[in-house]
């Protein structure tokens, strides 16, 4: 049987004015957090467990349980924080989530600020996404005025606030301890664990830090039932989620579907790879994650199945290329992100990325030396899981998997440019004129 | 398994831990039990494991940032399963858990491997320029490199690169292409000192550490784009960096740097600068240097002048104030060329002042006294002298003053030695025969000495600097820690910053720069008003916003530090004493100069023998000429300090150990008492003020040339050696020559002796000397007068800083603080100077309005351009007048140059600081 997609965050987003309270009202909406309102927050949280939801932030955390490591109730404040600082190359799913229906996402903070018992939850947006910023603020003002946020939630007696709180451009802010850093106004570098957030995060208050599609997902849960959400995905990766296919494919975009759907059904969907071309490699999660090739179109795109197969399901960020590119070049494109974005920190993911990037460098410019590919491997396997956070670990991940399918383009890098084996023009997917592939 | 967030786990508890609280753990096969909560990292030092490391420091909290230290662990699971853990953990911020077992790179090859890895990398941007690094020879890096790293570096690409170096202050200079960021150094800033001067910027391979600095942020109006662009694109990155650093290095620039400070929310103007313009950094910045484990962070006083096996390291303590520093002077053929922070984890744990550490070189100036002097009768002059013939004319001298009625007081300052004051005692009293004798060089009143010879002799170690940590409340009266007492200021901030803090209250006229990092309450107090705050809080209620100083005074464990300030407010050191008793508080006095406590002990006060026995008590003068096989001592009162300089005055002689007549209450008075004295014997180290009145003058040892100890303000003994091999004389040795040439044995001579003798006197075990029940003056009549507060600041014109303008450079800018109505109503601009007039003179400097009571201005004591004791002739609480300064005035005060203070010469007193 094959997999349909499962439009329920992306259902309205065709909408011509989606992100309006009107729209989402006329599509339901906050009737989900009427029901919650009724409930006792130990049965939200209960609900969410049995749902099976997990982390869609990209490493899967069962979400009910994250709720429960929270202590009990001090009298003081305990906060939700909504991680939405979406920066990773390929990841594409929160940023029109928030686009499109920002009070799916509100919905879902206030259910999980009653269910959690917190009274605040600060919104931590990536800033370069200014619009995106003006539809939360937006948003929550709204929410505000219809009483679904604010002093009295709907007549209940609890206070739920939103703060939306834009980035100032680090990648590292998505890592949650980083980004709390940051939320309190200080470099934002991760923090020793433990103290864990749950215990001791925001202010040094207990606090849930999720991410934004899995807030989003909660309230659907509630309208629907744990049982409907489970009845979706496989095994232990139930559910629906937000597919983001871009690079070499005919229609590029985000296609929400149960977990456990194929590459090969997600490419049936989009068109295909672009005309004339065929599947080279592709990422499953963001390029976090090690890549696969033609051969993995069929694992299932599930938590343990992408696992299994040596990568990780991730954000289900599906870059995807063709035959005309050179993976050389995309590593190296990758890592220069790694090295950019990189804290400093720790050593091994400071000193490494950038170490990485001037190697990879030289190989793509034809000038590698044949020490290079184990200079690669090993340098990456001193940063691989010695470094603080998992920041280091991701950067990687392209490397060592794109060695092991394609060691030949980097063993071609002693002799011959990536640009001559692969001329750059005729990956681009927009026409770039001659000029632009002949000096590269 | 359980990470460390606690202080507890950085060290281990002083106490010894219940067998309970042991764990059990494994390293490298061994097995040993260490108390719960110790680092992995802590333990496998236990056993001789040497784990390398570079960001862990036992005193600093754990950040794992360097990953130098990662290991492999293993715990059991709940069926006591041994589970390995996924990664290699860091052993530094890891604690031990139940049946842990823990494989180091002595018995693991994936630890090893990390380790060699994690070093490959620090080392591949390091350069290569360990035969010019001061840290060459004495680097974590170096050592560690070798011990746990490979031979050579793999790394063929474009190193990151720096301009070289930024000065973070005058004396603190960072060379970033060799800082590893290991944060060790802004964990300490932050931490330690409550100074965050320094922290990171930028990010990734440009991250770097440094101060508020536009062009590195690239923010800065217009100028170059800084070094954002954290990718380390080789060239294109060092190409940035150039130009930013570069200007700062140059030109620190105070305009700028008012801007920068203004920038980040700052607005106290020139008091928020040191003297070279800089934002003021922090008066422990030195200790950054010490414990950074590369080159990165270097002293500009050292940079380049030694290597350090060519240095010979001697343990010695700190002679600058009563804190009682443990140090290290490293020297090399008779020089010392750096003096670093001991450990005595009593006393200063690792820490020391930027003072201790680098204000050295008075010792080694040009004014240095080599050789006695003795006046020549026919020209007037002082010229060289052998040590036989200056012994000779100093004793005859003394003689003839005696036989002519004037017998000779003794000045003996506050920077003596216990042995050295022992025997200045000893001198006065069995040699002089007099009881005239005082240390202090300050000011001073009877009240005080009661007070000393009740509260301070000879009570040993009655508050101690772990009381101070352990204290719920401390209360500051008249002292303000950080300026007068900086070690005893860093334990108050590690209590007051800790997880269940000490809270700190400070009577004073308003909140200083230590008190807002300790997170302290004012009492707001008008100098001279002390007694009456003090009153208040022994009493039951009234005062305003009293109630929770009074409150924690009650509280079990509470101290009372009492500074030198109050001795100069009548009724101020009674009513401490009566607070003390009332609340139970635990008092103690915390003098500012290092000799101060021992001159107590030793009995250099008018009415007080050593080892707190009263003069005017029968019994202990026969105790004491027992000791000292004399008939008998001299029964009739003496003078104190006042008293010797009136009578010196009228003629009688003096003889005065190392005391600057402009340290003095009355320096006018004092300079006529030297000029009118008929004869002057002065012990000296370097030239001086009494020196153009002295009619000998013998040159004594400094504090590295000789054996001695310090009594710090807990009363601990903090004995030295000497630390350099010359024939310089302590000042004992040449009282003795003196005494004997007066025919007179004093016993003198040996310094292990004296301190033996004075240990063998015993406690005193006869009547104290009752409290001291001085009534406070009533408040003044001010008139259109304002009360003049003053105190000394760390940094400042003192002699003992001479020599050193790297240091001068990072003091605090002298100021003149006031309220804004008190600047109102004497027409004073918010931004302009102040003329403060006093009894003989004006001191003129720019204004900074603070939150303090109105009609009250405070000045730094002794100051560059603010000598108040000479330069005004007025003390805390007298009434001064106020007029607004054009920028002529300014123009005067700042005429001076930081680096140039250490020589001010006339215009600028030093004191013995």
């Amino acid at each position: 049987m094959a997999t349909t997609l499962t439009p329920v965050l992306s259902s309205f987003w065709d909408d011509p004015k989606s992100w309006t309270m009107k729209t989402y009202r006329d599509n339901d909406g906050y009737c989900a957090l009427r029901t919650a309102l009724g409930m006792a927050p130990a049965a939200i949280i209960d609900a969410v467990k049995a749902s099976g939801l997990r982390g869609r932030g990209g490493a899967g955390f069962p979400t009910g349980m994250k709720w429960g490591f929270l202590p009990a109730p001090d009298g003081g404040p305990r906060y939700l924080v909504v991680n939405a600082d979406e920066s990773e190359p390929g990841t594409c799913k929160d940023t029109p989530l928030m686009l499109a229906a920002p009070h799916i996402l509100i919905e879902g903070v206030a259910i999980t600020c009653y269910a959690i018992g917190a009274e605040r939850a600060f919104i931590y947006l990536r800033g370069e996404e200014l619009h995106v910023y003006r539809r939360l603020l937006q948003a929550v003002a709204e929410a505000r005025a219809a009483g679904y946020l604010g002093t009295d939630v709907l007549g209940s007696g609890r206070t739920i606030e939103v703060v939306v709180h834009a980035g100032a451009g680090a990648y590292i802010c998505g890592e949650e301890t980083a980004l709390l850093d940051s939320l309190e106004g200080r470099r934002g570098q991760p923090r020793l664990k433990p103290p864990f957030p749950a215990v001791a995060g925001l202010y040094s208050r207990p606090t849930v830090v999720n991410n934004v599609e899995t807030i989003a997902s909660v309230p659907s849960i509630i309208a629907n039932g744990a049982e409907w959400f489970s009845g979706m995905g496989t095994g232990k990766s139930t559910g629906y989620g937000l597919f983001s296919l871009s690079g070499h494919v005919k229609r590029p975009g985000q296609y929400e579907a149960p977990l456990g759907i194929t590459l090969r059904e997600l490419l049936d969907m989009c068109g295909g790879i672009r005309e004339g071309h065929e599947l080279k490699f592709w990422t499953p999660g963001g390029s976090s994650t090690p890549i696969f090739t033609a051969e993995h179109v069929d694992t299932p795109l599930d938590f343990e199945s992408v696992g299994a197969a040596g990568s990780m399901l991730g954000t289900r960020a599906l870059q995807i290329f063709d035959e005309t590119t050179s993976v050389v070049r995309a590593v190296l494109r990758w890592t220069e992100f790694y090295a950019h974005e990189s804290c400093g920190k720790c050593t091994p993911c400071r000193e490494g990325t950038y170490w990485l990037t001037q190697v990879l460098r030289r190989v793509e410019a034809g000038h590698g030396t044949a020490e290079d590919i184990d200079v690669l491997l090993d340098t990456c396997d001193n940063i691989l899981g010695r470094s603080f956070c998992a920041l280091g670990d991701g950067a990687t991940s392209p490397i060592t998997s794109a060695i092991q399918y394609f060691r030949e383009e980097f063993e071609a890098g002693m002799h011959t440019p990536a640009w001559e084996l692969f001329p750059y023009h005729r990956s681009a997917i927009v026409p770039v004129g001659e000029l632009v592939g002949a000096s590269r | 398994m359980t990470l460390t967030t606690g202080a507890s786990a950085s060290g281990l508890s002083a106490t010894q831990p219940n067998p309970q609280d042991l764990v059990k753990v494994t390293i490298d096969g061994i097995d040993i039990s260490v108390p719960k909560g110790t680092l992995v990292i802590r333990a496998a030092e236990q056993l001789g494991i040497a784990i390398p490391r570079f960001c862990d420091h036992p005193l600093l909290e754990p950040a794992g940032a360097c990953r130098q230290c990662l290991v492999e662990i293993a715990t059991p699971d709940r069926e006591g399963n041994l589970k390995k853990m996924p990664k290699p953990q860091a052993s530094c911020t890891i604690t031990v858990s139940p049946g842990m077992v823990i494989n180091t790179q002595q018995t693991s090859p994936v630890a090893d491997k990390a380790q060699q890895g994690v070093m490959e990398l620090l080392l591949m941007n390091h350069p290569l320029d360990c035969p010019i690094c001061d840290k060459g020879g004495e680097c974590p890096l170096q050592n560690q490199a070798m011990s746990n790293g490979r031979g050579e570096s793999r790394f063929v690409d474009t190193k990151r690169t720096f301009a070289k170096p930024i000065k973070i202050s005058t004396q603190v200079l960072l060379d970033r292409e060799r800082c590893i960021l290991c944060q060790r150094c802004t964990r300490f800033s932050a931490e330690i000192a409550g100074d965050p001067f320094i922290d990171l910027q930028e990010r990734g391979a440009g991250q770097q550490i440094g101060v508020f600095s536009p062009e590195i942020l690239g923010i800065a109006d217009g100028r170059g784009h800084g070094s954002g662009d954290g990718t380390g694109h080789g060239n294109g990155h060092a190409h940035g960096a150039e130009h930013a650093p570069g200007a700062a290095a140059d030109d620190p620039g105070g305009i700028d740097a008012l801007a920068a400070a203004s920038a980040i929310g700052v607005s106290q103007g020139p008091a928020e600068l040191d003297e070279s313009g800089q934002p003021f950094s922090s008066y422990f910045s030195g200790n950054t240097i010490q414990i950074c484990p590369v080159g990165a962070l270097t002293g500009a006083a050292y940079r380049f002048r030694a290597r350090p096996f060519d240095l010979v390291s001697s343990p010695s303590v700190c002679e600058h104030c009563a804190s009682g520093c443990s140090i290290r002077a490293d020297h090399r053929r008779g020089t010392v060329l750096r003096r670093m922070a001991g450990e005595d984890s009593v006393v200063n744990e690792e820490w020391n002042c930027d003072k201790g550490r680098w204000a050295f070189q008075y010792a080694q100036l040009p004014d240095r006294l080599r050789t006695p002097m003795v006046r020549d009768a026919a020209t007037g002059e002082l010229v060289e002298a052998s040590w036989l013939e200056a012994v000779a004319v100093a004793a005859a001298g003394l003689r003839d003053a005696a036989e002519a009625g004037l017998r000779a007081g003794v000045l003996v300052g506050g920077r003596v030695s216990v042995e050295d004051a022992y025997a200045y005692s000893k001198f006065a009293r069995i040699a002089l025969r007099t009881n005239d004798i005082d240390f202090r060089a300050r000011p001073h009143a009877a009240e005080e000495e009661a007070f000393l010879a009740h509260a301070v002799a000879g009570r040993g170690l009655t508050v101690t600097y772990a009381d101070l940590e352990a204290a719920p409340a401390v209360v500051l009266a008249g002292f303000e820690a950080e300026e007068e007492s900086p070690i005893v200021f860093l334990r108050l901030h590690k209590a007051a910053t800790r997880r269940t803090p000490t809270a700190v209250f400070s009577i004073a006229p308003f909140a200083s720069h230590g008190l807002v990092k300790l997170n302290g309450s004012l009492l707001t107090c008008v100098p001279g008003d002390e007694p009456r705050l003090l009153a208040s809080l022994a009493a039951t209620s009234g005062g305003q916003g009293l109630d929770e100083g009074r409150e924690a005074l009650r509280l079990p464990g509470a101290v009372l530090l009492v500074g030198e300030r109050l001795a100069g407010v009548p009724g101020a050191l009674s009513a401490a004493l009566s607070l003390a008793q009332a609340t139970g508080a635990r008092l103690a006095w915390v003098p500012r100069r290092a000799g101060e406590r021992g001159a107590v002990e030793a009995g250099a006060l008018p009415g007080l023998l050593p080892g707190a026995r009263p003069v005017a008590d029968a019994a202990a003068r026969v105790d004491i000429a027992a000791a000292w096989g004399v008939d008998h001592v001299p029964s009739f009162a003496g003078r104190d300090t006042s008293g010797i300089i009136a009578a010196a005055a009228a003629g009688a002689a003096l003889v005065v150990g190392g005391v600057d007549p402009d340290d003095l209450p009355d320096p006018a008075l004092a300079h006529a008492a030297l000029a009118a004295s008929s004869f002057v014997v002065s012990l000296e180290i370097r030239d001086s003020a009494v020196h153009q009145y002295a009619d000998v003058v013998l040159p004594v040892a400094t504090v590295t040339e000789k054996a001695g100890a310090f009594l710090d303000w807990e009363g601990r003994l903090r004995p030295f050696e000497a630390a350099l091999a010359t024939d310089a004389l302590s000042d004992h040795a040449v009282l003795d020559e003196i005494a004997r040439e007066l025919g007179v044995d004093i016993g003198a001579a040996d310094t292990a002796a004296l301190r033996a003798e004075l240990a063998a006197l015993g406690e005193w075990d006869g009547q104290r000397i009752d409290p001291p029940q001085v009534a406070a003056n009533s408040p003044a009549t001010r008139g259109d007068g304002v009360v003049l507060a003053t105190w000394h600041q760390l940094l400042d014109a003192g002699r003992g800083q001479d020599g050193e303008p790297y240091l001068a450079g990072t003091a605090h800018r002298p100021v003149a603080r006031l309220s804004a109505p008190t600047a109102a109503a004497h027409g004073l601009a918010a931004t302009g100077h102040v003329m403060v007039t006093g009894r003989t003179g004006a001191i003129t400097l720019p204004v900074v309005v603070t939150d303090m009571p109105d009609g009250v201005v405070w000045l730094p004591t002794n100051s560059r351009g603010s000598a108040v004791r000479a330069g005004l002739g007025s003390a805390a609480g007298d009434l001064v007048s106020l007029s607004a300064a054009g920028p002529d005035a300014a123009l005067v005060a700042a005429g001076t140059t930081a680096a140039s203070t250490g020589s001010a010469g006339s215009t600028t007193p030093g004191g013995h600081a």
